[in-house]
């Protein structure tokens, strides 16, 4: 403890040390659980790809006209239903949507960063990011 | 064309714009969509939505590697992302009530204006900022290591810097880019974050607001498997690879090529999109 007359230590105005270790520890965890994501949702395209190609590779491609993707390839129930009935372009989507939500882990795994960190402000601004990002998935068709 | 045909192809040429995206650092995302629309012929709305996917990937993909280098700033990411991703809500609302023809010019419009930034001298670090009130606040203010030892920055004009990260995410949404050319604007230009900081920083928010975008497209059926497969394994292997051999690859000549490239591309999304082609 120092003494009465002794000054206080002056908190840096750039924060301490010891938060940006925080911070970086944070990151480093952050940076792992995305690139494990996208090797993961990689992993699964390419396992689609291949039911895929085996099947339809003679098949003549055609993306000149728009029609919209039925919707077993745009709904999480439907991606899983075609899914499970060994459809590689279901295995594809499947692969998509892991890929989707590996942004969304992170951002969610953030609020607990922030949370220990004890950083109030933050937590709240990374929970309306995640609230966006939920409504862009749920409020936009997939769920259903 | 054969779809095993179709598929070599667009992987192939996939993994060529991640490889330069990823060495000129311009990002593969904006070569990819006019490459599809005009080389092969695909539906711009489907070319939008594959592009997306592949923005996420190489965005997530790259962020490990950024993360060793420690320069990233989260508070920063984290407070401009909100408005990154209430831009790409909007952005990816307003795609499908927008004629296709008026998406080419727009994204023609960006093409030409990343090319002409990525031409454009980089203006140095100013340093020894005044710190902002509003900054200090929100706790953005850092320091990174230099060169010659920690070095700390003050960012400045927050609510400019936040406004133009709303269009960026709104560009990205609409055009299913990273739009890299707006988010340098803000956070260099604007708010006066060191080169070093934004550009990771940027890396980390990129995912973030694709995949606020990505949701919609994949609910409205833009996003096709058999198109998004190739493109999105295509750039991701493209741009790990560039990364690999970022140090030893001559990036002066390849940045003048690619900035081309973009140029010409840009030019010919404006004529199509003018003269109703797409």
């Amino acid at each position: 403890m120092p003494s009465a007359g002794a000054p206080a230590p002056q908190p840096h105005p750039q924060e301490p040390q010891s938060q940006s270790w925080d911070d970086r520890r944070i990151e480093v965890i952050l940076g792992n659980l995305l690139r494990a994501g996208v090797l993961l949702s990689a992993a699964v395209v390419l396992s689609g790809a291949c039911v895929y190609l085996s099947r339809h590779a003679h098949e003549p491609a055609d993306y000149r006209i728009f029609r919209g993707e039925p919707s077993e390839f745009r709904t999480i129930p439907g991606v899983i239903h075609s899914v499970l009935n060994g459809r590689g372009r279901g295995l594809i989507q499947l692969g998509l949507l892991l890929l989707i939500a590996t942004p969304i882990a992170r951002v969610a795994f953030s609020v607990v960063g922030f949370a220990i960190e004890r950083d109030r402000m933050y937590v709240a601004f990374t929970l309306i990011v995640l609230a966006i990002l939920l409504y862009s998935l749920l409020g936009s068709g997939l769920g259903v | 064309m054969t779809i095993l045909e179709f598929t070599a192809v667009v992987a192939i040429v996939s993994f060529v714009a991640g490889l330069l995206g990823s060495l000129t650092g311009l990002g593969g995302g904006v070569v990819l969509v006019p490459l599809l629309t005009l080389l092969f012929h695909v539906d711009i709305r489907y070319a939008i939505g594959a592009s997306l996917v592949s923005v996420i990937a190489t965005s997530s993909g790259a962020a490990a590697a950024y993360v060793k280098e420690g320069f990233s700033n989260i508070r920063i990411g984290m407070f401009l992302e909100i408005a990154t991703t209430f831009g790409a809500l909007l952005g990816a609302f307003l795609a499908t009530r927008i004629p296709t023809s008026a998406l080419a010019i727009i994204f023609g419009a960006v093409l030409l204006y990343s090319a002409y930034l990525s031409r454009k001298p980089r203006p140095l670090d100013q340093r020894n900022l005044p710190p902002d009130a509003l900054a200090t606040r929100l706790r953005m203010n850092g320091s990174f290591p230099d060169l010659a030892g920690p070095r700390s920055y003050n960012v400045q004009h927050v609510p400019t810097g936040f406004g133009l990260m709303f269009g960026a995410g709104a560009l990205s949404g609409l055009l299913g880019i990273g739009s890299g050319a707006v988010k340098v604007l803000a956070m260099d230009q604007a708010m006066r974050i060191p080169f070093k900081v934004s550009t990771t920083t940027s890396n980390f928010m990129i995912g973030v607001t694709a995949a606020a975008s990505a949701g919609v497209y994949l609910g409205r059926g833009y996003v096709d498997p058999g198109l998004a497969m190739p493109v999105m394994l295509g750039v991701l292997a493209g741009s790990l690879f560039g990364t690999r051999i970022l140090v030893k690859a001559e990036t002066k000549s390849l940045r003048l090529v690619f900035s081309v490239v973009i140029l010409v591309l840009g030019l010919q999304m404006l004529y199509k999109g003018f003269w109703g082609k797409i």
